[in-house]
Order: structure tokens, then C-alpha cells, then sequence
């Protein structure tokens, strides 16, 4: 079975927010750029896959955007992914322009079962794998912490507001992972070096209309810093007070 | 036929989510701005009055009833809400950002070939069109944004918009049975986790830290939550631990919150921390170290040891409440 992953580049989550000088988007000046946290689960979750059915499947990476987005296809072929597809795009896309040059691709590359992240941590859109399972008329899982597959029968565990709810469906499929899905495995440096050797096809992402107009972005408001009342339990009674009669929030 | 915004509530075990009512209320408020009409849709087995949505400014609701509905399918609802949009011929849709508006609005999108815009916190109504904005970069920075098709699903952020002044109206019911719904994809079982209250649905938040030293101390901040009647959260230190499950983890990789009341026990404040729970409405730190960066947000904090403030600060909270 080919499965595929799709994955995303992203600034590190530890990076200080610049807005760039066009108003809209980020200034990429001094941002490392990392392979989305939850991404990694995902491609774990397709290699342990793949090793279960053994012989005859194949996993494949696909991410659309720069040419610095092979940083990340090529993390994910270290840990032990077979093939790299980069999706050529210059130009951030709303969420249903990235799903749908996702679709082609997976389409093209046959992949019945297929990972995403449960949400890429630059825009935080949390939807581009259910968009992309409704356009390739597959079933769609999100936000994934278990998942068992029998033959084309599917058993997933999705996390929700206060527990989990079991999902049974079939494949075809789109998962999108969550953090506690598995553990996601270091690259070996066989792995590191393999992937260095690895072909990274690359192509120009189907073209898109977009949806979406961003008239600007800002940075929030900054809260003002609040009042230290006190360095030891002498100040609770204050504290309770404040948060009684000020905030009225108890 | 006027244009209409379609707003959908969701129920688990046949009660309505709050959520789901600032949505409406919300979706009312645009669609009068816009003048536009506006409905309610739910898909389920059984369902408290749905006549009372009149008093968050919802004229008509409409009920998909079915026994196989009673737990979320994605493919069973997103079929029937869309078919019902297309129906309407709605031009907006509105859903709540909880887990189940986050699965079901991306699948109705494409059904309905609308643009998209998530998680939003505000939403301005000028000349004939909504403006919202969302959070990016997970609260660093925010997005204002429109969205330029013409079918447009939003998603309303929980616990951020105000329901304010209630109408006294009833809003008209319909219901209308589900035959054959499509269950490729169904819930078969719901597990609750221990019958507590989630972090992301909590009105008051207790997080405890490392700082706690040790897990066997959490119950400190066990105890201050229940006080309070809110949820306990956690920080990722604690929770990669083995602490404490992540199911209460906040911040950047685990759940954005919004309370009225954040009280963070032993946090330093890490900016992936402060990325899931900034836009809280009050935020208490307890932290021993004054120059913590929790304090920079923190409306109250005391620069106090936790294992002294903790128990003083429950008990006096007991007083108050009795
Ligand atoms: C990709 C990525 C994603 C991340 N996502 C998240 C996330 O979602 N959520 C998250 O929380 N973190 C996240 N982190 C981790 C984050 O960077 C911090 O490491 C983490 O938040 C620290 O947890 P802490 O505040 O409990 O621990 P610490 O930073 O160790 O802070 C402990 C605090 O307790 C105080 N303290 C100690 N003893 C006492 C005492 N007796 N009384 C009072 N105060 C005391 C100390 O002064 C200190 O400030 C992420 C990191 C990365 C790299
Ligand atoms: N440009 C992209 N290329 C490939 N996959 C992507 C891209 N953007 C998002 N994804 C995938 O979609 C998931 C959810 O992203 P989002 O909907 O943007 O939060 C991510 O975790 C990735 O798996």
C-alpha cells in the first residue's frame, strides 16, 4: 500500500514574532525553521504502518511550498520515509488552496491511507487534512491519539473536550495526528546519510484560486504586567479580595 | 431570496453547548448588521428546546433527527449540513472552533465550495461584509482577514464572545427525520476521562508546573480547582513527566484556553505556555522566582513559595464560599 504524509514547515515554536514590513505576513529574518511538531507524529505513525504490512509498501512525503520546505521532506526521509515530493509555491495559500495541491498529489501517487498533522503551528488552521480527505472522497479521522488498522477496517481514537471518542471507519483515509499517537523516533545517522542520497521530486503545486484576503496582521495587544501582591501567604487574603471585588471573577 | 447565515449547534447527549449559543447569538448579531436572515441547524437523537435559540436571536431551527446521530459521525453530519445549506441556498455558515466544529467545518466547506476562515475572536460587520480575526503563530501574532468566495464557513472561538442581552422570543422548530444517513465514519463509543471537567471547557483554570517538585503534590492544586469549581491544567514539563496526562497540557502543543480565571502554580511561563492560555481573562501566578516571566501577564501573582501560598490560598477561598 502507498501511504502518504504530508508535512509542513514551520518556525520553531520558540521564535519571536516579527510582522514583516508588508503588513500581512511574518519578517523571516532570523527564523529557524523546524518540521511541524505534530508532523513528526504523523510520519511515525506511516513508518510503523508500513513495517506491519511489510514487503510492498511504501511511504511517501509530500509538502508544499519553498525550496526550503526540503529541509523538512528530507527530515522525514531520514527517519525512514522511501520517497520526497516538494509541491513548488512561492506565494502562503488559505488552507483549501494548500488542500487542494495536496490532492492532486496524493491522488497521483495512488496513497489510500494518508497523515497529516492535527494542526500546523504557524497558522493553526487545524483543517487542512479534513479538507483534503472531503476532496479525495476519503474518510477523515482528526486529531488522532490511537489507531488500529485491519485490513481496510479502521479503529481510531480521536481526542475531544473532556475524553475520546472512538471513530470506526475504512480505508481510504486521512489521519491527522495528535501529540501521544506514538512516540516519533530519531533519525539514525544511516537515516541522515540515506536521505542525503534521496531524490526529492519536484514539481509546481496545482494552481489555486484563493479564498482568503488578509488585510493585515498585528501583534495582540500587550496585557500591562500585573501587581506582585506579596512573597508569602500573607497576601492571600488581598489576592482573594482582588479577585473578588476587582475581577469578580469568584 | 435573502441572503442567510446558517449557524449550526452542537449537542452531546441531546444538551446543547454553550459554545454553540454564543455562536448564535453571534451569527444573529452579523446577520442583522448585514441584513441578512438567519437559522439554526442540529443533527441528533434527542435534543433540549431548541424553541428557546429565540432568545439568542434565532428565528427558525431546524433538527436532523436520527437514532444513529445520537454520537458525531463526520460523514453522516457534514452530509446533512450541507444538503441543508445547499437547500437554503445559505451564504455564510457558522460553527463553534470545539473538536467536533473543527472536524465537521472543513468537511461542509468543500461539500458547500466555500473559503474558510478558523478559530476566529472578533468578527466586524462594514459595508456589507465580515471582517474577522484570528490568532496565528498561536497567539504571537493575529490575522485580520476576509474571505472573498461567495459561500464563507467561520469558526467561532469558545468563551470569547459575550451571549449579553437576551430576546424574549421562541424561535419556530422543525424536525425532520434522517433516513439512511451515511455512517462510513461513526463514533462507536464516548470515553470520558474520569468525568472531569476539561481544561477547554472550564470557566476557571488551577495549572500546576514543575514547580510542584513532585506528582504526588499536584493535589494541591487539585484541591484549589475543586474550590473553585474549575478544571486543573498542566504545564508540558510536568506532563512529559508522566505527571499528569495530556489531556490538560496547555500551551502551544497542547490546548488554547480562555478562561476568566487562569491560575498558573509553578509555571515559569515558557512562551509556548503563555501561546495557550495569554488571552485568558485574569491570570494569577504563584511562583517563588519574582522575575518568572509569568508575572509579565499575570494581572495578581505572589512571589511566594507554592507549597505555603497553595494551601493558605484554598483555604481561604473555602471561607469565602461557605
Ligand atoms: C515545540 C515545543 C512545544 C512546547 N509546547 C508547550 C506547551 O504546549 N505547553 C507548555 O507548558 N510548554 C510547552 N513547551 C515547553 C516550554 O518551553 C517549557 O519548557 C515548559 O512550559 C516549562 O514548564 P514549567 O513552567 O512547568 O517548568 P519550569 O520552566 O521548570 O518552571 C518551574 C517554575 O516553578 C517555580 N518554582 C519552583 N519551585 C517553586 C516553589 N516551591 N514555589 C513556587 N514556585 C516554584 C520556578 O521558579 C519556575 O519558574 C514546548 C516546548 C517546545 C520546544
Ligand atoms: N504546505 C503544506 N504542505 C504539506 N502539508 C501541509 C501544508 N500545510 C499544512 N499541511 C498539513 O496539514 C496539517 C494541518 O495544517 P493546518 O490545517 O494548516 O493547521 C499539517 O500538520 C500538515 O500535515
Amino acid at each position: 500500500m502507498k501511504i502518504a504524509v504530508c508535512v509542513s514547515h514551520v518556525p520553531d515554536t520558540a521564535t519571536k514574532i516579527v510582522i514583516g514590513s508588508d503588513g500581512k505576513s511574518i519578517d523571516p529574518n532570523g527564523v529557524t525553521y523546524i518540521i511541524n511538531p505534530y508532523d513528526e507524529f504523523a510520519v511515525e505513525e506511516a513508518l510503523k504502518t508500513k513495517e506491519k504490512l511489510g514487503e510492498g509498501s511504501e511511504v511517501v512525503i509530500i509538502s508544499m511550498g519553498k525550496e526550503a520546505n526540503k529541509e523538512t521532506i528530507r527530515k522525514a526521509l531520514a527517519m525512514g520515509a522511501d520517497q520526497g515530493v516538494l509541491l513548488k509555491e512561492e506565494v502562503q495559500r488559505d488552507p483549501v488552496g494548500v488542500a487542494k495541491a495536496l490532492y492532486g498529489e496524493i491522488k497521483a501517487q495512488g496513497a489510500e491511507l494518508v497523515f497529516f498533522g492535527k494542526q500546523s503551528v504557524d497558522f493553526d488552521n487545524s483543517i487542512t487534512g479534513q479538507l483534503t480527505a472531503e476532496m479525495l472522497g476519503y474518510n477523515c479521522v482528526s486529531v488522532v491519539v490511537d489507531l488500529k488498522i485491519e485490513g481496510t477496517k479502521i479503529t481510531a481514537e480521536r481526542e475531544i473536550e473532556g475524553g475520546r471518542e472512538v471513530v470506526e471507519t475504512s480505508l481510504p483515509c486521512v489521519i491527522t495526528a495528535q501529540k501521544g499517537l506514538n512516540e516519533p523516533r530519531y533519525a539514525s545517522l544511516k537515516g541522515i546519510m540515506a536521505a542525503k542520497k534521496k531524490v526529492i521530486e519536484e514539481k509546481p503545486a496545482a494552481p489555486a484560486q484563493t479564498a482568503v484576503e488578509i488585510i493585515k496582521m498585528k501583534k495582540p495587544a500587550l496585557k500591562q504586567p500585573g501587581r506582585i501582591i506579596g512573597t508569602d501567604k500573607s497576601a492571600v487574603p488581598e489576592l482573594v479580595r482582588l479577585l473578588k471585588e476587582e475581577a469578580k471573577v469568584i | 431570496m435573502a441572503n442567510k447565515i446558517l449557524t449550526f449547534l452542537e449537542q452531546r447527549n441531546g444538551i446543547l453547548k454553550k459554545s454553540s449559543l454564543e455562536t448564535a447569538k453571534e451569527a444573529a448579531e452579523a446577520a442583522k448588521k448585514l441584513n441578512y436572515e438567519v437559522e439554526a441547524v442540529s443533527v441528533g437523537s434527542t435534543i433540549e428546546d431548541l424553541e428557546s435559540l429565540g432568545k439568542y436571536g434565532i428565528g427558525k431551527v431546524t433538527f436532523f433527527k436520527s437514532e444513529a446521530l445520537a454520537n458525531y459521525s463526520s460523514s453522516a453530519y457534514a452530509e446533512v449540513v450541507a444538503n441543508y445549506a445547499k437547500e437554503t441556498d445559505a451564504e455564510i455558515l457558522f460553527f463553534s472552533n470545539t473538536s467536533m466544529g473543527k472536524d465537521l467545518a472543513p468537511l461542509v466547506c468543500i461539500k458547500i465550495g466555500a473559503g474558510i476562515l478558523m478559530d476566529c475572536v472578533s468578527l466586524e460587520v462594514s459595508s456589507g461584509q465580515i471582517t474577522a480575526t484570528r490568532p496565528v503563530f498561536a497567539g504571537k501574532a493575529l490575522v485580520e482577514a476576509r474571505i472573498t468566495s461567495q459561500k464563507k464557513v467561520f469558526t467561532l472561538r469558545p468563551n470569547v464572545f459575550n451571549i449579553g442581552s437576551l430576546e424574549d422570543k421562541k424561535a419556530e422548530l422543525t424536525v425532520k427525520n434522517v433516513e439512511n444517513p451515511n455512517l462510513s465514519s461513526k463514533v462507536v463509543e464516548v470515553k470520558k476521562s474520569e468525568g472531569k471537567l476539561d481544561v477547554a471547557e472550564a470557566e476557571i483554570i488551577v495549572s500546576g508546573g514543575r514547580g510542584l517538585k513532585a506528582p504526588e503534590n499536584f493535589h494541591l492544586v487539585e484541591e484549589l480547582a475543586e474550590v473553585l469549581g474549575g478544571a486543573v491544567g498542566a504545564s508540558r514539563a510536568v506532563v512529559d513527566a508522566g505527571w499528569r496526562p495530556h489531556s490538560e497540557q496547555v500551551g502551544q502543543t497542547g490546548k488554547t484556553v480562555s478562561p476568566n480565571l487562569y491560575v498558573a502554580v509553578g509555571i515559569s511561563g515558557a512562551i509556548q505556555h503563555l501561546a495557550g492560555m495569554s488571552s485568558s481573562k485574569y491570570i494569577v501566578a504563584i511562583n517563588k522566582d519574582k522575575d518568572a516571566p509569568i508575572f509579565g501577564i499575570a494581572d495578581y501573582g505572589i512571589a511566594g513559595d507554592i507549597f505555603e501560598v497553595l494551601p493558605a490560598l484554598t483555604e481561604e477561598i473555602k471561607k469565602i464560599k461557605a
